[in-house]
């Protein structure tokens, strides 16, 4: 049997020592009438062989993984340098757990305070913790932090949010009776600052937005008395803009797929936070911290576990426990190899293409931009043509891009968006206008 | 161990990583005030010196592959490299999650037939693969409770039962989907006391959180007449699958009366841990709770496969997209690999080396609840000479090779030791955990202080009181 060490000597040696007779002996606590209704899957066994042949076949199958994305949302399709896979996928990284016992878990520790200290960088904040699931799930608990502080019972949210950070913010708040309430955008893309409604436990802003748009942090933390400033952010574009830290915010979360990590169909993801000194102790997840050993090694431990829910239980910040600590490790490294100066350089060359990009698209007759405010590496183009239509000469040309659907969803019809990073070449850009246009390849 | 940031870095160089023919980044029309104004101090390191530095913190872990890992509750069985080949391929890698159906029929079909093949070994009626962890999937199973009574126009149902011997996951995703919790104590054999729980429901009860087998390793044996009793008082059964590796192949949570039960892919199905994830928590769910499951559902159609956003009834989303994908490929590719019958053997394999354990070790460590366990058990080090404690045991085993077990959980065992030995663990590492635990139960008596005093090696024991008065929680430039 696959993965499975004992022999049959092995299994009469070990049932003589327990002083059973055979195996089924040891499931007869399991009452008789459940296993009598018990069925096996009907699933055979395949060979390492076969199995490695079935999933290469399915895998072949995914169309779209042969087309050239130019669909964002959090998901984007980065150029990651060989040495953070290779450097993540050694399996005492892979095999391990939860550093429960810090004296043979320092990869992991030293690891996660690296990723800590690098999320706080960027973030311009105090703390980051060592991950959540994702950027949804990261915001969820960010308003539920918020509200875990501030006790208002109510949320405000800008409507230039990811339509699928929505969907989970909206489970969030009902599943914990949480009212959200919407703050409109402008016409230029931005948040309506003005419209921001008082008596909250926080306001949710997004920068880049739903539409690419940066927003406009400046002053807005002053509006708000003392309600939280949640911002969900781009990792990226951090190389290149202010951190929302230097704007007063209180929670920042990220997506941070773009930090060397596949796309995958969206999972695993990776879910980034970080806070100010004064709210550690509410804060949700893991966090690692310096010590030293008996002999005044310094070394890295579980800090804050008060906060945690293997000590709280019910009285725990969150319930968080297996969270993506790999994929924090995968973009430790990734940062870790391009450094300040590389991010930098990443997030220019992104936002320089996607501005490339954007340009040549409204050169087009039928096209313009859709929001005046600058953007970084996303942007929406509205359309005289249907925009479906469109959206499926694009597939058929081999361009992957988000669905118009979710550009109606936050009421912008006959609208499309594009996301540029620096792996779209000149050629891919020529192709794809030339698709736009109709014209065949 | 030396960070990042105190290694030797190199001089920044612009277009390492990136195409060099993009021109600059001036003239964007983004605000000067809201460009970055202080460089990152995140340093640019070379490879060299990125490859050696992650390969030294690597060898400062202690894995699955690097030896026995009985660490109760956990499921730290080997995770096949098949897994790690097949998710590695770029059909699954590269498929960004804006594709739409047509583009990403190859993951839509193994998304469907794994669904499948986990609702075949929870017997229950549908499942959600959305959820991303254990504690994810308790949560998403507390919002389905929720969304069942709001249905039913029975609000007041607020109150959720837990066992003494829950994991610590459980009370908290139910407090915080806005649950109180009730705590039922356990019988003199460890299990769940029935009349206590007969006496803790009325028409505010929610439910009951059960984790099968318990924490201590023990098969409810009155599981059915539980589920009864909480179905016959209005209520739900949640149960968690933590410890689904102990009757894989033998039975099945629905056919206990099972509403909602949590699977770790991360477990049960082989995927690896990661340091603390990425794992995956789906559910499974019976009959009366179907529609309300997180969208997008997969769904077969005459033409493919596709998703299915329109469920009116449906509790929403709780994952930015699809759950984690990529670990689903590796659960699908283990069910192929093992097929019923290796899944019957995994089961079988789990409760004999737990059981073989626990009957060589009881003789010298303190059981509480002697009798069958199933795939794990729980000592206690109270009763060791000298006051020597679990933590202590723990951190000797450390210097003789092992991964110590859970310690200190469950909270109604003192000095807990918890000992999983999965079924990927042979006969002749058993023997050499055996001889090491004897050991140290020698040594408690006659040289205290060497346990005391553990680990000797790699490094000795790390403070974790001044971690926790004064968190240091970033390096500071």
């Amino acid at each position: 049997m696959p993965y499975i060490p004992n022999t049959d000597a092995d299994r009469r040696a070990m049932l003589d020592t327990i002083g059973r007779s055979s195996l089924d002996e040891l499931f007869s606590d399991i009452p008789q009438s459940v296993q009598d209704r018990f069925r096996p899957l009907g699933l055979e066994s395949l060979s390492e062989m076969e199995v490695y042949g079935r999933l290469c076949e399915l895998a072949s199958s995914n169309a779209g993984a042969g087309m050239v994305p130019f669909a964002g949302g959090g998901v984007y399709d980065h150029y990651a340098p060989s040495v953070v896979s290779h450097l993540a996928s050694r399996s005492e990284f892979v095999t391990a757990y939860t550093p429960y016992q810090p004296e043979i878990s320092q990869g992991t520790l030293t690891a996660m305070f690296e990723f800590q200290t690098m999320v706080a960088e960027l973030f311009g904040m105090d703390i980051g913790n060592a991950s959540l699931y994702d950027g949804a799930t990261a915001l969820a608990e960010a308003a539920w932090m918020a509200e875990r502080t501030r006790r208002r019972g109510r949320v405000a949210v800008s409507e230039a949010l990811f339509p699928h950070y929505r969907r989970v913010l909206d489970t969030y708040a009902w599943g914990s009776d949480l009212e959200l309430v919407e703050v409109p955008y402008l016409p230029n893309g931005r948040l309506d600052a003005e419209a921001v409604p008082s008596d909250l436990s926080a306001l949710i802003v997004q920068t880049p937005n739903a539409f690419g748009v940066i927003e406009a942090l400046d002053g807005l933390k002053d509006r708000l008395g003392d309600a939280f400033l949640v911002v969900s952010c781009n990792p990226i574009s951090l190389g290149l803009l202010e951190p929302p830290g230097a704007f007063g915010a209180d929670i920042v979360v990220a997506e941070g797929q773009a930090l060397g990590l596949p796309m995958g169909f969206g999972g695993p993801l990776l879910g980034m936070f970080a806070t100010r000194q004064e709210h550690l102790r509410q804060m949700p997840g893991r966090v690692a911290g310096r010590t030293v050993d008996a002999d005044g090694t310094p070394g890295y431990v579980m800090a804050a576990q008060t906060r945690e829910q293997h000590i709280r239980r019910a009285r725990a910040t969150s319930n968080i426990c297996t969270n993506s600590a790999l994929c924090a490790l995968a973009a430790t490294i990734y940062m870790g190899t391009l450094g300040g100066c590389g991010l930098r350089d990443v997030a220019a060359q992104c936002a320089q293409r996607a501005h490339t990009l954007a340009e040549r698209i409204v050169e087009m007759d039928g096209f313009e931009l859709a929001f005046g405010a600058p953007f970084f590496n996303e942007f929406v183009v509205k359309t005289t043509q249907a925009p479906q239509a469109v959206f499926e000469r694009l597939r058929e040309a081999g361009f992957l891009v988000s669905p118009p659907s979710e550009l109606e969803s936050l009421g912008l019809d006959g609208a499309l968006r594009f996301a540029v990073t620096e792996k779209r070449t000149n050629a891919e850009f020529d192709q794809l206008v030339a698709a736009l246009k109709g014209e065949s390849r | 161990m030396r960070t990042i940031f105190e290694q030797p870095r190199e001089e920044p160089k612009a277009g390492c990583f990136t195409p060099r023919d993009a021109g600059s980044a001036e003239s964007l029309g983004i605000e000067s005030a809201l460009l970055r104004q202080r460089p990152l101090r995140i340093p640019t390191v070379s490879e060299p010196i990125v490859a050696r530095h992650y390969t030294a913190l690597s060898k400062a872990n202690f894995g699955v592959d690097d030896g026995f890992y009985p660490l109760g509750s956990c499921t730290m069985k080997h995770n096949p490299k098949l897994n790690e080949a097949v998710a590695a391929l770029p059909g699954f890698t590269g498929l960004h999650p804006a594709a739409v159906d047509e583009a990403s029929q190859g993951t839509l079909e193994l998304l469907y037939e794994l669904t499948a093949l986990l609702q075949g070994v929870a017997g229950m009626a549908a499942v959600s693969l959305q959820p991303v962890a254990g504690a994810h999937g308790e949560l998403t199973g507390m919002f389905l409770m929720k969304r069942y009574f709001e249905a039913r126009g029975e609000t007041q149902r607020k109150r959720m039962l837990l066992p003494d011997s829950a994991h610590g996951t459980n009370p908290a995703s139910a407090a915080v989907a806005g649950f109180s919790v009730t705590e039922i104590p356990s019988d003199d054999r460890g299990m769940v006391d029935v009349d206590a729980l007969r006496d803790a429901l009325d028409e505010t009860v929610a439910g009951i959180m059960l984790t099968v087998p318990n924490t201590l390793g023990i098969f409810e044996e009155r599981i059915e007449e539980i589920s009864a009793a909480v179905h016959e008082a209005g209520g739900l059964c949640y149960f968690d699958g933590a410890n689904l590796n102990s009757f894989l192949g033998r039975a099945r949570p629905g056919d206990m009366g099972a509403d909602v039960f949590h699977f770790n892919l991360h477990k049960t199905f082989s995927t690896p841990h990661g340091g603390g994830g990425p794992g995956a928590g789906p559910v499974a769910v019976s009959a009366p709770l179907v529609d309300y499951l997180p969208v997008p559902w997969i769904v077969k159609k005459d033409d493919g496969f596709a998703l299915d956003w329109d469920r009116p009834e449906s509790i929403g989303a709780v994952h930015s997209f699809f759950g984690n994908v990529l670990v689903a490929v590796r659960a699908y590719a283990y069910f192929l690999r093992l097929g019923d019958e290796g899944i019957r053997r995994v089961g079988e394999n789990a409760v004999l080396n737990a059981n073989y354990l626990q009957e060589r070790l009881k003789r010298v460590y303190r059981l509480t609840y002697d009798g069958l366990c199933k795939h794990e058990f729980v000592l206690s080090a109270k009763g060791l000479p000298n006051d020597i404690s679990a933590l202590d045991v723990a951190k000797r085993l450390i210097d003789l090779g092992v991964h110590p077990p859970t310690i200190y959980f469950p909270l109604i065992v003192p000095e807990a030791l918890m000992i999983e030995p999965t079924e990927t663990e042979g006969k002749e590492g058993l023997d050499r955990f055996v001889e090491a635990m004897l050991q140290i139960a020698e040594e408690a008596e006659m040289s205290p202080e060497l346990l005391r005093e553990a680990p000797h090696a790699p490094m000795r024991r790390l403070d974790q009181t001044q971690a926790a008065r004064n968190p240091v929680l970033k390096h500071e430039f």
